[in-house]
C-alpha cells in the first residue's frame, strides 16, 4: 500500500462520520424549527395590567397528561383521548370579590381542543368572537385557539361577570402562541 | 407498626375480617356490627330525600340553620326517631374514631359543603363522639382547602386531613379489586374505626353518576386504573374490598347543588340547585335513586339519556349483581321517602 492510498483509507471513515454528524445536526435543527412554539405555564395567564379588574393568584399549577386525573378525575380520560399534553391552571379574583379559575389545556393538535369543546352541550351559550370558537355562559367561558382549550369558571354569579369573563378570556387568548 | 391511634397492622386485618363477616351481603353495617337491614329478614332498602326550596334563600351558599334542619328531617325520618340525636347513636358509639369521607375534587363549586359537615359533626358530638375523634378527610389536603375546609390536625378539635398529609399516606397492604392492585388510605384502614360516606350528587362523564359508590375512588391510591368501560366493574369491584365494606356505616349525600352534565368537575352552566340531602345505608339503592334524579333533569333540559350520551351508569347494576351484592338497584325493593 502506498502512502497516499493509506491516507485515503484513513480519511474515508473519518469523512463518513463527519457526514453522519452533519446530517444528524441538520435533522435536529429541522425538528427544532418545526416544533410548535410553546409557552411557559405562567406566561399563559395575564396579570391585572393585562386584564383590568382581575387579579391572579401567584401559584400556577401544571399537570402533565399522565397526572391530569389528579386534577380533573374521570374527566381526564376524555382529554387524554383527545391528545392533551398538559394543563395549567391559575386562580383569579375579579374586583376582590368574585372568584374564578382559569384552565389552559394544551393538545397535540387543534382537533383535540375542538373535540372537547364540541363534546359539551352548548345549551344557551352565547358565541362571542374569540379564538377559533367560544361559548360564553353566565358564569363560565370556554374557547379554543389552535391546540389550546381555555376554560374559565366563576364560583359566584353577578350581572357584571359575563363581560368580565370575556375580557379575561381575550387577555388569555392574546398570550397563546399561534 | 402502630399509627397515631395505637392500632397495629394485625388489629387492622382482624377488624377487616370481623367486619367482612358481619357484613354478609350488601348494605353498610351499623355500630353493633349487624347489617341493617339484614338482607334475609328485610330485603328492602330505604332512601330518604329531604328537600327545602328555600335552602339557599338569595345567597350563593346554603343557610346553615336550614341545612341542620334538613339533616335532622332526613335522619329522623330514616330512623323513625323523635329527636335529632338518637339516629347518630345507632350509627356510632362513644370512643370510636369516626371518619367522614367527603368529595372535594371539584373545588368549592361542587364539593361536599362544609356547612353540612359542620351539622353532622355537631350531631356526632351530641351523640357522644369527641371532637378529636371525628376525622373529615379526602385524598388531598389541597382539594380540601379549595373546597373551603380549614385543615387541622389538632386532636382536641375535629380533624381535617388528606391522605397526602404528613404521617398519613396509603396503607402498605396491597388489595386486589377485580384484578387490579390497589392500596387504601390509612385513614380508612388504621385511623378510623368507622366511616360515614358524605358524597355529593353529580353527573360523571364516564360513570354517568357519582354518589356513594363512586366516592370510594377517593379512598385508593390509583383511581385512574378503575375508569375503564364507564368505571364498570371498577366501582363495584373497589367497593367489595373488606375495609370499605366493614367500615362504612351510613351515607349522608349532599344534593344541595348538583350537575346534570359536564361532571365531575364544576361547570356552572350544567349545575342546578336540587336543595336536598339524601340518606341511606344501601349505596346501590341511593346511587340508583341518584341516577333517576340526574336522568330526569337531563330530560327537562333536552339532553340525551346518560346511555345515549355514552356514559351509562352500568356500575350500579353490576354492584347489585350476584358477584357483588352491594345492595339493590330494583326500584320495587327501594322504599323512597321524600320529605
Amino acid at each position: 500500500m502506498t502512502h497516499s492510498s493509506r491516507n485515503r483509507a484513513l480519511l474515508l471513515p473519518a469523512l463518513s462520520w463527519l457526514a453522519l454528524a452533519v446530517a444528524l445536526g441538520i435533522m435536529l435543527l429541522l425538528c427544532f424549527a418545526c416544533q410548535r412554539p410553546t409557552a411557559s405555564a405562567s406566561s399563559l395567564f395575564p396579570d391585572s395590567a393585562e386584564a383590568p379588574g382581575w387579579s391572579k393568584a401567584p401559584e400556577v399549577r401544571t399537570f402533565s397528561a399522565d397526572k391530569l386525573s389528579d386534577y380533573i378525575d374521570g374527566d381526564a380520560e376524555k382529554y387524554l383521548k383527545a391528545g392533551v399534553r398538559s394543563t395549567s391552571t391559575a386562580d383569579y379574583k375579579f374586583r376582590d370579590k368574585l372568584q374564578a379559575t382559569a384552565d389552559v389545556y394544551t393538545f397535540s393538535s387543534p382537533d383535540g381542543a375542538k373535540a372537547i369543546l364540541e363534546s359539551e352541550p352548548a345549551m344557551d351559550a352565547q358565541t362571542p368572537a374569540l379564538g377559533d370558537a367560544a361559548r360564553l355562559f353566565a358564569q363560565s367561558l370556554t374557547f379554543r385557539k389552535g391546540p389550546y382549550l381555555v376554560r374559565i369558571v366563576a364560583y359566584q354569579d353577578s350581572p357584571e361577570l359575563a363581560p368580565a369573563l370575556l375580557k379575561l378570556g381575550q387577555a388569555i387568548g392574546k398570550k397563546l402562541p399561534r | 407498626m402502630k399509627d397515631g391511634t395505637g392500632k397495629t397492622r394485625r388489629d387492622f386485618l382482624k377488624g377487616c375480617a370481623i367486619g367482612a363477616l358481619a357484613m354478609g351481603a350488601g348494605r353498610y353495617a351499623f355500630a353493633d356490627g349487624k347489617v341493617n337491614p339484614p338482607p334475609a329478614a328485610s330485603p328492602r332498602s330505604k332512601v330518604v330525600i329531604a328537600r327545602d326550596p328555600s335552602l339557599y334563600a338569595n345567597s350563593a351558599n346554603p343557610d346553615p340553620a336550614r341545612v341542620e334542619k334538613l339533616l335532622d328531617q332526613a335522619m329522623q325520618n330514616f330512623f323513625q326517631s323523635p329527636d335529632p340525636v338518637s339516629p347518630w347513636k345507632k350509627i356510632v358509639h362513644p370512643g370510636e374514631v369516626v371518619g367522614l369521607k367527603v368529595n372535594t375534587i371539584a373545588g368549592h363549586g361542587l364539593s361536599t359543603h362544609p356547612v353540612l359537615i359542620a351539622a353532622i359533626c355537631e350531631r356526632l358530638q351530641q351523640a357522644g363522639i369527641k371532637a378529636g375523634n371525628i376525622v373529615v378527610w379526602d385524598r388531598t389536603e389541597d382539594e380540601l382547602d379549595r373546597a373551603g375546609y380549614t385543615l387541622s390536625t389538632n386532636s382536641n378539635r375535629v380533624r381535617y386531613v388528606g391522605t397526602d398529609g404528613k404521617q398519613v399516606g396509603y396503607d402498605d397492604t396491597e388489595f386486589v379489586a377485580g384484578g387490579t392492585k390497589t392500596r387504601l388510605s390509612s385513614l380508612l384502614t388504621r385511623t378510623c374505626d368507622c366511616m360515614i360516606n358524605v358524597p355529593i350528587l353529580k353527573n360523571h362523564e364516564m360513570a354517568g353518576v357519582t354518589l356513594a359508590l363512586k366516592n370510594m375512588y377517593g379512598v385508593n391510591d390509583n383511581p385512574n386504573k378503575f375508569h375503564a368501560n364507564n368505571c364498570s366493574p371498577g366501582v363495584a369491584d373497589l367497593n367489595l374490598l373488606p375495609p370499605i365494606r366493614s367500615k362504612f356505616r351510613f351515607i349522608v349525600a349532599d344534593a344541595m347543588t348538583s350537575c346534570f352534565a359536564g361532571g365531575p368537575m364544576y361547570k356552572p352552566q350544567y349545575a342546578w340547585k336540587y336543595n336536598g340531602l339524601m340518606v341511606a345505608t344501601d349505596p346501590v339503592a341511593i346511587d340508583y335513586t341518584a341516577s333517576q334524579i340526574i336522568e330526569k333533569k337531563r330530560t327537562e333540559r333536552g339532553l340525551n339519556t346518560l346511555a345515549q350520551a355514552g356514559m351509562p351508569a352500568n356500575y350500579i347494576a353490576v354492584a347489585a349483581d350476584a358477584q357483588h351484592r352491594l345492595g339493590t338497584n330494583n326500584p320495587a325493593r327501594i322504599d323512597l321517602v321524600e320529605v
